[in-house]
């Protein structure tokens, strides 16, 4: 599903983010991307969304390779791809209902059949009877969890997350990683960005941890990290 | 059996990135109606802004509209009068047989139609009962009038009369040759010119409007910047993230125009009569013009269509910037 082979991102202030990062994700696999803030995990997410150019090495997503894909095709390629912010970033000029649409009105669906998915999605996190409210209204936890409703939706093979569970309680963000996993338990692959490590040590998922831009652990692809790896604090 | 299965695939659902039930067509269409419908709703709950950025439009096309509808009936002035008019000849000698030669002479020229002689008698007789000067014409030693012969020209056209009136102007005992319609020919030249002045007027106001516009719509977009970055990371085009700005710059447009309208039609009720009444005195046919039900339907969308540019001009220049970073 996800492919790095020896990806670098230097940004033009000169700062590395990223150095000869190489893993490869499967199907429906879970994984956690950790590290510390500033350690590369935004850059590594940001790249797969193409929201930015890997400076060098290359980028697979589902048979795509993103150095190639033009401006034009974005759309298209990030149709596949669920993202769920950390702030959740929901449009707050609208209903639940309306928020969670919102990739399918984009992707062009008719209404009968976008409003079956956005009941789907929206019983699938629990909060099919908010669906009229306005996400103002709604606590935290249920805000990310309209985030991750929205995500799901489109029903994209690649599932990314940004620290979803950052401004959550401790019981929330169980429950809401009880929801990545059920994804990728039906084929989603499931990308997580995370600091928390209390939480997903309880976790049995592959850790690719990051350290000032380098891999520094969770089974690299054999024979692809030219760099050493480095040693820990 | 066999057969059968290999069909299945083919009716199952396809992968959710290539499922859309709408039809390309159908779905873009639902795009730009839900699109439409939305930003329209949006002005309507920001009522008071957007009655005033119609209102700057309004008033921007109103003066020239009303300035293009002037000349319009100016252009239409004088087609109730004969066009050519005739041309009259007003002489210095005064010898009866030698005038009766002179009209014959004219008469028989093939770019005459009619000449006239009215003698300075028959002159000051017309005179004294249409002015009501009679009593102190009366007055008089001698008859002041000179004879005066009027010429029908035989053509319409105005370069063949102008012709003829340079040839009249060098009739010998002629004192003044006068083309009747003269006025009106000077009318329609500074009508012309008025018309280019529309014209450039047009040009800037219609310039003001679209960067009016464009300014409003840039505003929009600075606003909406967070709600771009989420549409644009869920996969939506250029064209999706443009589309209710485009239409929030038409609706703009079409209330300007309809603004434009109502100021026309207030302007017209104002100054229509003395209008007309100062009209008249040069060509009692005139009867004032409106725009009319077409007319009115044609503003309101070119302004429609001014907005929209607007629009593009802004959404074309700033868009773009907005990216998820």
């Amino acid at each position: 599903m996800i492919k790095f082979d020896d990806v670098s991102k230097r940004y033009p202030s000169g700062h590395e983010a990223l150095s000869h990062v190489s893993f490869a994700l499967d199907d429906g696999e879970l994984a956690f991307v950790t590290g510390h803030s500033g350690a590369g995990k935004s850059t590594l997410l940001k790249l797969i969304m193409r929201m930015e150019l890997p400076s060098s090495g290359q980028l697979v997503i589902n048979g795509q390779n993103l150095n190639k894909i033009a401006r034009e095709q974005l759309p298209y390629y990030r149709r596949t791809i669920g993202l769920v912010f950390q702030d959740h970033q929901l449009l707050f000029d609208r209903s639940v209902y309306d928020n969670v649409a919102l990739p399918l009105q984009i992707a062009g669906y008719d209404p009968r059949e976008a409003s079956r998915r956005v009941r789907a999605a929206l019983d699938k996190v629990g909060l099919l009877r908010k669906e009229t409210q306005n996400p103002l209204a709604l606590s935290a936890g249920e805000q990310q969890r309209v985030g991750i409703a929205r995500a799901v939706v489109n029903k994209p093979s690649l599932l990314l997350a940004d620290e979803p569970t950052g401004n959550l309680d401790p019981e929330l963000a169980v429950e809401v990683m009880g929801l990545f996993e059920q994804f990728s338990q039906v084929g989603v692959s499931v990308l997580i960005a995370t600091h928390d490590h209390h939480l997903i040590s309880r976790m049995r998922h592959r850790r690719l941890q990051l350290e000032q831009g380098r891999l520094i652990a969770g089974s690299p692809v054999q024979g692809q990290v030219k760099s050493p790896v480095k040693g820990t604090h | 059996m066999a057969a059968q299965r290999d069909h299945r695939p083919r009716t199952e659902p396809r992968p959710a990135t290539a499922a859309q039930p709408l039809g390309m067509f159908a779905a873009v269409l639902a795009q730009h109606q839900g699109a439409a419908v939305d930003s329209l709703h949006k002005l309507l709950i920001d009522r008071v802004s957007t009655l005033l950025t119609c209102t700057v439009m309004g008033i921007a096309l109103a003066l020239p509209l009303a300035l293009w509808l002037l000349l319009q009936n100016l252009t239409l002035l004088g087609t109730g009068v004969d066009r050519t008019g005739s041309i009259s000849l007003f002489m210095q000698q005064d010898d009866p047989a030698a005038l009766h030669n002179l009209v014959a002479q004219l008469k028989a020229r093939d770019d005459v139609a009619e000449a006239t002689l009215i003698t300075p008698e028959q002159a000051l007789q017309e005179f004294e009962q249409k002015s009501g000067f009679g009593e102190a014409l009366a007055g008089l030693d001698e008859n002041p009038l000179p004879p005066v012969i009027t010429v029908e020209p035989a053509s319409d056209d105005g370069a063949e009369v102008t012709a003829l009136y340079d040839y009249l102007q060098t009739l010998p005992g002629l004192d003044v040759a006068q083309l009747d319609l003269q006025w009106l020919q000077r009318l329609q030249a500074a009508v012309q010119l008025a018309s280019q002045l529309a014209l450039w007027l047009t040009a800037l106001l219609g310039l003001g409007v679209v960067l009016v516009i464009g300014n409003t719509i840039r505003l929009a977009i600075a606003n909406r910047s967070a709600e771009i970055v989420v549409i644009k990371l869920v996969g939506g085009t250029d064209a999706y993230v443009a589309r209710p700005f485009l239409y929030t710059g038409f609706w703009y447009g079409v209330g300007g125009g309809l603004i434009a309208l109502v100021l026309v039609e207030i302007s017209l009720w104002t100054f229509g009569s003395p209008l007309t009444r100062l009209l008249t005195s040069y060509d009692p046919a005139f009867q004032l013009g409106g725009l009319g039900l077409q007319g009115g339907f044609l503003v309101v969308v070119a302004s429609g269509a001014l907005g929209w540019l607007g629009s593009a001009v802004s959404v074309i220049r700033h868009l773009r910037a907005i990216e998820p970073r």
